[in-house]
C-alpha cells in the first residue's frame, strides 16, 4: 500500500510523461484541467497509465469526479 | 471583376536533403543524394532496404510532449508551415495572426497516404494490450485532414482548412486549390503544400509488391536515377513542403517579398487505369495545355520543367513524350527526385519550391545518376546545375488514380 505522497509522486511522473507537466507543480490541491492544463484526451491517458501503475480500475463514470490531484490520490488509495 | 493575381511569398520545407529550404536548395545545387540504407531491424527482411529519410528529425524541432500527439506526417507539415509562415513575414501569437485577417487565411495541405504510421503502431498496441490501451490521440493523428487541421490551428487560419488527396500529385493539387481559393475570393492568403512520412515496413512492402521501387540496396545514393537506362523504380522519401500563396495586391500592400507568380494550373484525370499511366500521356498533355491556357502562355514560353520523373521504367519516358507534344523540344528539364527520392504527397510541393528557386536564381538544379540516358531524351541539366534565364517554368505531378497536375510559375 502506497502512501499519499508516493501516489502523488507517481501521478507526477505520469503527468510529466503524458502532458509535460513540471513535477514540481503537482500537488494535491491542483486541478488537472485548470492548474495543470491537462486536456480531456490527455486526461484519458493519465487515467489509463494510473490504472497500470497502481493496479486499480478507474471507471469512466468516476473520472469526472477526479478534479484535483488529491481526488485521484484518494480514489487510488481507497481502491487499490 | 478581374481575376486576382496570385504570388508566392513564403517557402518552408523539411526534406531528406535538409531541415529547411536553404539547406535543401544548397544540397540540390551541389547534386547531393538524400538516399541511404535503412538500418532499422524491421528493414532486414524487406526486398527494399533504402529510403530518403529526413535529414533533421522532427524531435530536434518540436518538443517531446507535442510529438506524442502528432503523426510524423503532421509534425513535418507543422515544421514546414512554420518556416513558410515566418519566411512570408507573418507571425501568429496565441492564435492571433499578424499581417492577415484570420478569416481570410486558409490552409490547403494534403498527404498521399496519411497517418499510416499511427494506424499501424496503434494496431500493434490494440493486438498486444487491448482496446483500452489505444491512445486517445489516435484519430486526430491518423485522420487524413490532420496535417491541414494542425497547421490551421498553429497559424490561426479561419477561412477553411482543406485536405487534398491525389496520391503523388497531392502536393501540386493542394497548391492548385490554393490558387483557386484566392481567385474565387475566398481567401487572401493560403498556406499550401504536402506532407508524407510512411517509411515503415507495410507501405514499403506494398509498393515493393507492385514492383514500383528500386531494389538497388547495395548502392543507395545511386538508386534514384530518372531517365537512366539502368533505373529500376522509385526511392521512397519523407518530408513536407509548404508555400505561402497570397493575393498579389495583398502582398504588395504589406510590402512582402515576392518569389514568383503562380500563373496557372491544369488538373485532369486519365480515366484509364488505377495505377498505369495512359500510354501516350493523354491526360498529362491535357493538364499542361490547360495550365498554359490558364496562365495565358504558350509552350514556347516555358524555359524549364521540373519533371515528375520518379525513376520508374515506364513513367519517365511517357512524360517525355507528353512534354514533347504539349510544349516542344526546347525546355531544360530536371528531375530533383534523383536527389530527394519520391516524397509521394509532398513531392509536388517540394518540386514547386525547386521550380520557384530555379526561377529566382536563374539556375536549373541538376539531375544526378543520369549516366546512361535513354534515347530520345530532351535537354536535361545533368550532374551540375545549369545557368538559365527562366521567365516561366512548369512543374508536373502525376498520381496513382490517374491524377495529372501541371503548375506554371513565372517571374514576379
Amino acid at each position: 500500500m502506497s502512501s499519499r505522497e508516493e501516489i502523488t509522486a507517481g501521478l507526477a511522473e505520469i503527468l510529466e510523461e503524458v502532458a509535460g507537466v513540471n513535477p514540481a507543480d503537482v500537488a494535491e490541491e491542483k486541478s488537472f484541467t485548470e492548474d495543470l492544463d491537462v486536456d480531456s484526451l490527455s486526461m484519458v491517458e493519465v487515467v489509463v497509465a494510473a490504472e497500470e501503475k497502481f493496479g486499480v480500475k478507474i471507471p469512466d463514470d468516476q473520472v469526472q469526479n477526479l478534479k484535483t490531484v488529491g481526488d485521484a490520490v484518494t480514489y487510488i488509495s481507497s481502491n487499490a | 471583376m478581374t481575376r486576382p493575381d496570385v504570388v508566392v511569398t513564403g517557402l518552408g520545407a523539411t526534406t531528406p536533403l535538409g531541415g529547411d529550404v536553404a539547406s535543401t536548395w544548397d544540397a540540390m545545387l551541389a547534386g547531393r543524394s538524400g538516399v541511404s540504407a535503412l538500418t532499422q531491424d524491421w528493414a532486414t527482411e524487406l526486398p527494399v532496404r533504402i529510403a530518403a529519410q529526413l535529414r533533421v528529425d522532427p524531435s530536434e524541432v518540436l518538443d517531446r510532449v507535442r510529438l506524442r500527439r502528432l503523426d510524423r506526417s503532421e509534425a513535418v507539415a507543422i515544421i514546414a508551415a512554420q518556416q513558410a509562415w515566418a519566411d512570408a513575414g507573418f507571425s501568429t501569437v496565441d492564435g492571433k495572426t499578424d499581417g492577415v485577417d484570420a478569416e481570410r487565411l486558409a490552409v490547403s495541405i494534403g498527404s498521399g497516404i496519411g497517418g499510416a504510421q499511427t494506424l499501424l503502431a496503434q494496431d500493434d498496441i490494440l493486438e498486444a494490450s487491448g482496446a483500452r490501451r489505444v491512445s486517445p490521440h489516435t484519430v486526430p493523428m491518423l485522420m487524413p485532414n490532420g496535417p491541414a487541421a494542425f497547421v490551421g490551428l498553429e497559424l490561426g487560419a479561419q477561412a477553411g482548412v482543406h485536405c487534398v488527396a491525389s496520391a503523388c500529385a497531392t502536393g501540386a493539387e493542394a497548391i492548385a486549390l490554393g490558387l483557386d481559393l484566392i481567385r474565387a475570393g475566398r481567401a487572401d492568403v493560403v498556406v499550401a503544400g504536402g506532407t508524407e512520412a510512411v517509411i515503415h515496413p507495410l507501405p514499403i512492402a506494398g509498393f515493393a509488391s507492385m514492383r514500383a521501387m528500386s531494389t538497388r540496396n547495395d548502392d543507395p545514393e545511386r538508386a534514384s536515377r530518372p531517365w537512366d537506362k539502368g533505373r529500376d523504380g522509385f526511392v521512397l522519401g519523407e518530408g513536407a513542403a509548404v508555400v505561402v500563396l497570397e493575393r498579389a495586391e495583398h502582398a504588395a500592400a504589406r510590402g512582402a517579398r515576392v518569389y514568383a507568380r503562380l500563373a496557372g494550373s491544369g488538373i485532369t484525370s486519365d480515366g484509364y487505369d488505377i495505377v498505369q499511366p495512359h500510354p501516350e500521356g493523354a491526360g498529362f498533355v491535357r493538364a499542361v495545355r490547360k495550365a498554359l491556357a490558364d496562365a495565358d502562355l504558350t509552350g514556347a514560353d516555358i524555359a524549364h520543367v521540373n519533371a515528375h520523373a520518379t525513376s520508374t521504367p515506364t513513367g519517365d519516358m511517357a512524360e517525355i513524350a507528353g512534354l514533347r507534344a504539349a510544349i516542344g523540344d526546347h525546355p531544360v528539364l530536371t528531375a530533383t527526385k534523383s536527389m530527394t527520392g519520391h516524397l509521394l504527397g509532398a513531392a509536388g510541393a517540394l518540386e514547386s519550391i525547386a521550380t520557384i528557386l530555379a526561377i529566382r536564381d536563374s539556375t536549373v538544379p541538376p539531375t544526378i545518376n543520369l549516366e546512361d540516358p535513354e534515347d530520345g531524351l530532351l535537354d536535361v541539366a545533368v550532374h551540375k546545375p545549369r545557368a538559365l534565364d527562366i521567365p516561366a517554368a512548369l512543374n508536373n505531378s502525376f498520381g496513382f488514380g490517374g491524377h495529372n497536375v501541371a503548375l506554371i510559375f513565372t517571374r514576379p
